[in-house]
């Protein structure tokens, strides 16, 4: 993909004005993940009611296309049912960024918000709701990202 | 028109890899020097000839290849010995400057610094400058110190007097250019005020003895070390130089063959120096074409390379300095830096801006160039940086800047 590609107005405007960036207090979901070959940071908290995602935020700091893809991703999720959450894809997230072919070298970026998601929903998974086999799975699917 | 007394025209067709395209057939631009240079064909030769001709392990078998391999290593040494006016027996060879330091900080470091103890760094340090002292203070109940950075990119001297006043420091240790700033350190004064008070200094040379004459005695440090890879030669070859008092009341760091005098059942006697640092098979083949890296730079002459960075840094700077939403790091005075420039540009991402002029066909580097410490005292997350070196021109740093004003417009700055 050219750059001209990548950096549309949306993804600009994603990156400028962040969609739920924020905290959330005493989140149920709350996890934070650095990418260590660039430094991104990415914080999200997300709170749950009825099996459905009743509230998120994130914080951090990096390049247009994984703040835009974070903020995206929220956006995607709010008030969405926890199952659907719970398989979201690496396609659906490039899907929604309007990204399907990004290169080797950035599509870490894309993605680190999708890792970030896994790892918490898997904390929640094995801590609070006990669920060992789902937490496991879901931990696999995050390690495999990238 | 070129930047200096230099023949460019001649040193570019030494670098197959300069002809090459990339993205769409856009020439390359390597500005990525500050993490690796590129190789002229002369030490690709060398390598691939020793493996060709004359393959075999050093220092241990008598037949003729061994005697060939043994004599085209060695011959290194001496090169390298001459290249920083040291004695070839002071010169070890490892595999960059992270293992010489961690060599140091390993072994004369666990022998020396103490509980209570305080080390001295910098913060426009490498990580590889930091890390290893964080794992011995910690072990040793001992502090490390920090000489700050001025808002010029320059460190402040004055905090290093009173570290040396508690009395407690064992060692200093500082980068003799920053990687990121390319800021020179003025490692004489340093070295200076350490000794008046029987302070050791470690000089971390990665950046600067590619780019600038030094004189390791002049200096007058106790351990200095540099990366072959970042002056034309291979990657896998690092250089410490230490002090002969100091190496002979050192412990080994690696122990195994090659580096014993004799070995029984309970106790072994060491190698003399630099053997004594040298356990295990060496990297022959790239020491060896370091070897041809050397020449390569000395044919050229040390102070025509620092003349050639100083005219592009100038040409870059003044160009790069008119473009709108542009920061540039570290100091104007080119006395005080090297070919290395740290920026940002308006709020691009690093990331963002490398991917975009990368397709231009331009490589620098983003992000925090392993030196975290100075990004928090620059206050960003990542800076962009392009670095140079003797084979770059002035018509590239043109590719380079039409290329960042394409990125500013892109990004509607």
């Amino acid at each position: 993909m050219s750059s001209a590609d990548i950096y549309r107005e949306i993804i600009l405007d994603y990156y400028r004005n962040p969609r739920n960036y924020g905290k959330i207090d005493n989140p149920d979901i709350s996890k934070r993940d650095s990418n260590p070959l660039c430094g991104d940071e990415l914080e999200m908290h997300i709170n749950l009611k009825d099996n459905k995602v009743s509230d998120v935020k994130f914080t951090g700091k990096g390049c247009a296309i994984s703040q835009a893809s974070a903020s995206m991703l929220t956006e995607l999720i709010m008030g969405k049912d926890f199952e659907y959450v719970k398989k979201l894809t690496k396609e659906d997230i490039l899907e929604n960024l309007g990204l399907p072919d990004l290169g080797p070298a950035r599509i870490k970026c894309a993605l680190l918000s999708l890792k970030v998601l896994k790892y918490g929903i898997y904390s929640y998974l094995s801590e609070k709701l006990n669920d060992v086999t789902s937490a496991d799975k879901i931990k696999e699917e995050a390690s495999g990202l990238f | 028109m070129q930047a200096s007394t230099i023949n460019i025209e001649n040193i570019r067709r030494d670098f197959p890899i300069l002809q090459r395209k990339v993205h769409n057939n856009k020439p390359l631009v390597y500005f990525d020097n500050a993490a690796t240079t590129q190789k002229p064909i002369q030490v690709i030769d060398s390598i691939h000839n020793y493996y060709l001709n004359y393959n075999s392990n050093i220092h241990r078998a008598v037949h003729q290849l061994a005697e060939e391999a043994t004599a085209a290593y060695e011959l290194t040494r001496d090169k390298v010995a001459k290249f920083i006016n040291v004695n070839r027996e002071e010169l070890i060879f490892v595999r960059g400057t992270t293992e010489a330091i961690n060599l140091i900080a390993y072994s004369w470091g666990r022998q020396n610094v103490q509980k209570g103890d305080i080390v001295v760094t910098t913060e426009y340090e490498h990580h590889s400058n930091i890390v290893p002292w964080q794992l011995l203070t910690k072990e040793k109940e001992a502090k490390l110190e920090y000489i700050g950075v001025d808002d010029n990119g320059e460190l402040i001297l004055d905090q290093l007097d009173d570290y040396l006043n508690t009395g407690r420091v064992k060692l200093v240790t500082v980068s003799h250019m920053s990687n990121v700033l390319g800021t020179i350190t003025n490692a004489e004064e340093i070295i200076r005020r350490c000794h008046k008070k029987g302070v050791k200094v470690l000089v971390d040379a990665a950046q600067s003895v590619p780019h600038i004459k030094v004189d390791v005695q002049k200096l007058d440090c106790d351990f200095f070390a540099f990366s072959a890879h970042k002056m034309l030669g291979p990657t896998g070859v690092g250089v410490l130089w230490a002090r002969k008092e100091i190496l002979e009341n050192m412990q080994p760091f690696n122990a195994g063959g090659d580096m014993i005098r004799e070995v029984h059942k309970y106790n072994t006697t060491w190698n003399d120096l630099p053997y004594k640092f040298e356990a295990g098979t060496p990297n022959i083949a790239d020491v060896i074409g370091f070897s041809a890296a050397l020449d390569y730079l000395e044919n050229i002459g040390m102070d025509k390379v620092r003349e050639h960075e100083i005219e592009l840094t100038k040409y870059a700077l003044e160009k790069m300095s008119v473009i709108k939403g542009i920061k540039l790091y570290g100091t104007p005075d080119m006395n005080k830096r090297g070919g290395v420039i740290s920026f940002n540009l308006g709020d691009i991402h690093p990331h963002d801006l490398a991917t975009i002029i990368d397709e231009d066909g331009v490589a620098i580097r983003s992000g925090h160039h392993c030196a975290q410490v100075l990004m928090e005292r620059l206050d960003v997350s990542a800076t962009s940086r392009a670095s140079f070196y003797i084979y770059n021109t002035k018509e590239e740093v043109d590719v380079f800047i039409r290329s960042l004003n394409r990125a500013r417009e892109l990004f509607r700055i």
